[in-house]
């Protein structure tokens, strides 16, 4: 099964520069990888202003409540999955990702 | 914590018409309602901005705040009868299929209460079967198991005290080691002849003080799962008997015995319950359970249900159905005469929250005076409703390819989650929700918040605006209604961003337009995919079964395809002969939702029978900007398929690229998995912006692409897709004729 290698920092810098979009098919294992684990809960944005303002919040899987909202603000969606992105990097290899 | 939200009872409605507003408003002491038309969506950067235009009329205004509740699950009930008073010894049996035997204290029939009268058969805390005699219980101690079916019966004989059950699993061929339970009991607890109804599926909690689900019935003890073969006596009948008492005819011998003896696979379609017995404890069936489900004897030879419904005679309930709130009015509105017809809504607000309350303002029946209907996608919009399974699991980002989004008022379904659920989602117990109701809170109308169906519509109605040429607004639900005759007045019919779920009578009117010669522009994706069924006397009620193929949320049960609401068989339109091919040139092919890309011009796009459309266009790339994903070409994307009806004469005039991962070929393309299948890899992905002549003069313009309607505003509309859909649009409602190439 696939593992996410955490030197492999360019996987990183790739999706830092375009979350959105065709992806190598590393980047595409890593984010499968991300989106598929079993969590107690997840990311999810709440659209406060629509298309310009959102906030990171979580819900449990399952959803039995609602999403527990953070301070955490976007307003842009790409910052809001990058921010994600390094969340999950370091919940999954237990490292840094040591790019802003 | 203030909340507000509502629904009407009419979804479409014409000047003089009236309509009603329900409303439920916690945490103020009163709301603001105004009478809002609304021109175009809340859809923030590269969007124009937001409109709704106030409608003069006596119902604005300020109103009196009050909680109404909803009251979900479905059950079934015979109201108080002669027949049901005087009962002291009794057997209840059915056959039952749980699927939550653990969710806790559930009941299966009877006339229990909480208040500790009646009796009942119930399952209880630890799954097992269970009968109630007022404050008595017996239970069988054995765990029923989840979605196996069992025998369950009860008697009581009131002289002896003496209490029996039975729980008896039924055999299908599995290997369970299961074994037949029988107990015994003695009580003194006596049946109070108390003048209560019937139930099936729940139990008596009380009487509320406004209407519920049935009358001012306050039930609880919901259950999930199927009961077949439902039955009542006035007397403690021994095996043998119950066993009789089991057969689908009435046994002979025991006439003076049997009270109730229904069939459950009379009356699917609606919504009442059949006694066989000479009582004719007849019923109803509340917030719609699912029927045309297999029962305890399915074997499997037949998947029809109106072929040998004997063997369909379960219903399946469901502790969270909701088919109608049941709320009382708040306020009404009439339709002033001169209203121009569209998308309209009753905009509630109470300090922070708000709520839109949508309708649609249709023309005088027969009274149509514009070129142009906007067709209003509202049975897709009510089969959405209320879906929430798209953020209650990461997964829903594997196919997203992005962060789930929410906005405060998906959040009102987590608040409230009696709301129901959308054929979207699962019900508690795990299986697929099958009917869908607009006659309650929908979180998924309003011209805000997520950017998808009815909010992506309102950039079609904007752009509309825009050009200035007139148009109506019709819906689905006429269509449905009226068939060809609501668009025979039309140059040109349009359909929206996602037209997906269509009736055989929406689309037998809609192909009996374009073979006369009507125009079609269909302005989105993935349309005309599954066959729906109106609920036969409620068409607020939608059914659809995910059958065989396509792109499933859920899939429907084996033998479980046909519709409960008219017996036709469900599934996608593909799969019945009407691909969406037929009527548009272009049917489903691919989604994702990370990023939307463009089209590319064809060869084809320099015939002169598309010249009308790219006059002032130079551009070869088309759509490489909007608000839906940054592009013209995605979300939900079609292409042209000769094989599945693409008239031969079809021209692809612009031809989509460079979609991401994400995009994955749709699973009815699939016959064999690989590792080719997403759009990176796969050439088979693209939309195909496609035009075709029909007889009569008529002719179909398809873009084949949800995102599509999100690029028509984008610098104010002076962009390359806005240029060349009016260009279209000009065309269609010219009366010159289009001429089928030979």
């Amino acid at each position: 099964m696939f593992k996410i290698d955490p030197t492999r920092l360019d996987v990183a810098r790739e999706f830092k520069a375009r979350p959105f979009g065709e992806h190598s098919p590393e980047l595409q294992y890593v984010l499968n990888y991300m989106r598929s684990r079993p969590v107690p809960q997840f990311e999810v944005l709440v659209m406060t202003d629509p298309g310009k303002r959102w906030v990171l919040a979580y819900m449990p899987t399952g959803g039995a409540s609602v999403p527990k909202m953070t301070n955490q603000t976007f307003d842009k969606l790409e910052d809001a999955e990058w921010h994600v992105f390094k969340l999950r990097w370091k919940d999954i290899t237990g490292q840094d990702l040591p790019i802003d | 914590m203030t909340r507000i939200m509502g629904y009407a009872d009419r979804i479409s409605v014409q000047p003089g018409g009236t309509l009603a507003v329900m409303a439920s408003c916690i945490g103020a002491q009163r709301y603001r309602a105004d009478i809002v038309r609304l021109l175009s969506p809340n859809a923030g950067m590269g969007a124009s901005e937001y409109r709704e235009v106030q409608v003069d009329t006596p119902a604005n205004g300020s109103y009196p705040a009050r909680e109404q509740k909803m009251h979900a699950g479905s059950f079934a009930v015979v109201p108080e009868k002669w027949a049901l008073k005087g009962i002291e010894s009794f057997t209840l049996q059915a056959y039952v299929w749980p699927t939550t035997p653990k969710k806790g204290a559930q009941a299966l029939m009877g006339m229990w209460s909480e208040a500790g009268t009646g009796f009942g058969l119930a399952v209880d805390a630890t799954g097992a079967a269970e009968i109630r005699i007022g404050g008595f219980k017996l239970a069988s101690g054995v765990p029923m198991l989840e979605r196996r079916w069992y025998l369950v019966a009860a008697s009581f004989d009131a002289t002896s005290g003496q209490v029996r059950l039975w729980q008896e699993p039924i055999y299908d061929k599995s290997f369970h080691a299961e074994r037949p339970v029988a107990v015994e009991g003695k009580t003194r607890a006596s049946v109070p002849d108390d003048g209560a109804p019937f139930l099936f599926a729940c139990w008596r909690k009380g009487e509320a003080e406004a209407s519920t689900a049935w009358g001012r019935l306050l039930t609880g003890g919901h259950f999930n799962g199927r009961i077949d073969r439902p039955r009542l006596a006035r007397k403690a009948l021994d095996r043998a008997a119950i066993q009789a008492l089991a057969a689908g005819m009435l046994p002979s011998g025991l006439e003076e015995e049997i009270l109730g003896f229904w069939d459950f696979s009379k009356d699917v379609a609606g919504d009442r319950i059949t006694d066989l017995s000479p009582n004719r404890l007849d019923g109803d069936v509340v917030n719609v359970p699912t029927r045309a489900v297999t029962g305890h004897n399915w074997t499997g030879a037949e998947m029809d249900w109106t072929k040998d419904p004997a063997q369909y005679g379960a219903i399946h309930f469901h502790d969270d159905d909701l088919s109608d709130a049941k709320w009382q009015p708040d306020f009404s509105f009439t339709v002033p005469a001169g209203a121009p017809s569209g998308f309209y809504a009753a905009k509630l607000v109470a300090e922070e929250a708000s709520f839109y309350v949508p309708f649609f303002v249709r023309p005088k029946r027969g009274t149509a005076k514009a070129k142009i209907a906007f067709l209003a996608s509202t049975a897709t919009y009510t089969v959405y409703a209320n879906n929430r399974g798209r953020f209650l699991s990461m997964r829903t980002e594997l196919y997203q390819g992005r962060i789930s989004m929410m906005d405060a008022v998906d959040i009102l379904q987590l608040e409230f989650p009696e709301m129901g659920v959308s054929t979207y989602d699962r019900h508690t117990d795990g299986s697929g929700v099958s009917t869908s109701s607009r006659l309650r809170p929908v979180t998924n109308w309003k011209p805000h918040g997520r950017l998808w169906n009815y909010c992506c519509d309102l950039f079609i109605i904007d752009w509309l605006e825009h050009t200035g040429l007139g148009y109506d607004v019709i819906t689905d639900h006429d269509l449905h209604v009226e068939g060809q005759d609501l668009l025979r007045p039309y140059s040109v019919v349009i359909t929206g961003s996602h037209p997906e779920y269509w009736s055989l009578e929406m689309l037998d009117a809609l192909d009996g337009y374009q073979r006369q010669g009507g125009r079609h522009m269909y302005m989105g994706g993935n349309g005309f995919y599954w066959r729906i069924a109106y609920h036969p006397t409620n068409p607020n009620i939608i059914e659809v079964r995910r059958s065989e193929d396509g792109v499933r949320a859920w899939d429907a049960r084996v033998g479980e395809y046909y519709h409960q609401f008219t017996g036709e068989y469900g599934g996608l339109w593909r799969r019945q002969g009407r691909a969406p091919q037929v009527a548009t040139g272009v049917g489903f092919i691919s989604q994702g939702f990370d990023a939307s890309s463009y089209y590319r011009r064809t060869e084809a796009s320099r015939d002169p029978r598309v010249a009308f459309m790219f006059e002032g266009i130079s551009d070869e790339i088309l759509g490489n900007f909007g608000v839906l994903q940054g592009g013209a070409a995605g979300l939900e994307i079609d292409c042209v398929d000769p094989a599945l009806g693409t008239p031969p004469h079809a021209l692809v005039v612009a031809r989509s690229e460079n979609h991401s991962n994400t995009y994955i070929l749709v699973a009815e393309e699939i016959n064999i998995g690989h590792g080719a299948l997403d759009a990176v890899q796969n050439a088979a992905i693209h939309a195909d912006l496609t035009f075709f002549e029909t007889p009569n003069g008529g002719a179909v313009f398809s873009t084949g692409s949800i995102a599509y309607a999100g690029s028509l505003p984008v610098d104010g509309f002076d962009n390359n897709i806005a240029k060349l859909t009016t260009n279209v649009l000009r065309r269609f409602v010219d009366d010159r004729p289009f001429t089928l190439p030979k």
